[in-house]
């Protein structure tokens, strides 16, 4: 996907922190140079091709309750079995296949650690897989994107 | 740019009480803040608000940590970041909070956390997680990442993502 170099420069500084302020897209727009009008497109048109997600709240997982990132090991000709059984586990909200002998990643939420915790027995259970369990003990950088390499990218 | 949160420092983000209000309005801005002008008042038609009083609240949430930033984010597979591969390190115990924030900071890290081992299964501590447009470009990234650890890590491995089985932002249930 080629963006030209207003679209870069509206995800280089946006990507992580949108000014919370009365108008939002005016105070980008100073920003950009360019006007108010043009980052409300912009974004909707980046939108529309799918480039970015939604401007949107990230929220503090921790005020969701507890989650945690999970891995089992799947047998290769099971994967996509025990994929489908993990993504209709409550609360499963990524799921990511890796090459590795734990070759099924996923990030699971619940109100309370022990409801999290109940939900996992459940699933161990089900799978007859072990798995690991792997909460964050520490975030040291926690989901704040990076820098775009935008010349590697063309 | 870098955070450091642990999970006994969220007393303080727990002490702010969240009203049926506020829930509503993050339920409201889930999908994303309207693209108008005044995002605010279109919000607070929708909750029966004033637009001041919406972004009271909201700037308040903020400050208080319950929302921790509002981005414009983008789909990094979309722009053509093709690989993810999500890097894991045994670190030493003893030297793992140095080293953590250190790749914390590198500019190429999307995410660094530590985790628990899982010995004899899972002896990786460290997780931090990056993005190339190539496999070699992933590799690259490991490399400078092991240059900082240096003696400090016993063993790392790389695990590339194949497919995306399920990706929904967090969702706060109604």
């Amino acid at each position: 996907m080629r963006l030209d170099h207003t679209d870069q420069q509206l995800i280089n500084h946006f990507q992580r922190h949108l000014p919370v302020c009365e108008r939002p897209y005016l105070e980008m727009s100073r920003q950009l140079g360019i006007s108010e009008q043009e980052v409300i497109e912009r974004l909707q048109s980046l939108q529309s091709r799918d480039v970015v997600g939604r401007v949107g709240s990230v929220f503090e997982h921790s005020q969701a309750g507890a989650s945690l990132l999970a891995a089992v090991a799947a047998p290769e000709e099971q994967m996509d079995l025990v994929a489908a059984r993990i993504n209709r586990a409550p609360g499963v909200n990524h799921n990511y296949a890796r090459e590795h002998t734990y070759n099924l990643w996923f990030v699971i939420t619940a109100p309370d650690h022990e409801l999290l915790e109940e939900h996992l027995d459940e699933l161990e259970r089900e799978l007859k897989l072990s798995m690991l369990r792997l909460p964050m003990v520490e975030g040291y950088h926690i989901d704040l994107g990076f820098d775009i390499d935008w010349e590697a990218l063309s | 740019m870098s955070t450091s949160t642990s999970l006994s420092d969220t007393a303080t983000q727990n002490d702010f009480a969240m009203t049926e209000r506020d829930r509503e309005l993050i339920l409201a801005t889930q999908a994303g803040l309207p693209l108008a002008s005044d995002p605010w008042a279109e919000l607070g038609k929708q909750l029966d608000m004033g637009a001041d009083e919406v972004l009271a609240r909201f700037q308040a949430m903020q400050q208080a940590g319950v929302i921790r930033r509002v981005a414009a984010v983008p789909d990094h597979y979309r722009l053509g970041y093709r690989y993810n591969g999500m890097t894991v390190w045994d670190v030493a115990d003893d030297r793992i909070a140095e080293l953590g924030t250190a790749i914390g900071e590198l500019p190429f890290v999307s995410h660094c956390y530590r985790r628990p081992r899982h010995l004899p299964y899972w002896s990786f501590n460290l997780f931090a997680m990056v993005h190339g447009t190539t496999r070699e470009e992933v590799e690259d990234k490991a490399a400078q990442i092991r240059a900082v650890l240096g003696d400090a890590c016993q063993q790392h491995t790389i695990l590339y993502s194949s497919a995306i089985l399920k990706k929904t932002g967090l969702r706060l249930r109604k």
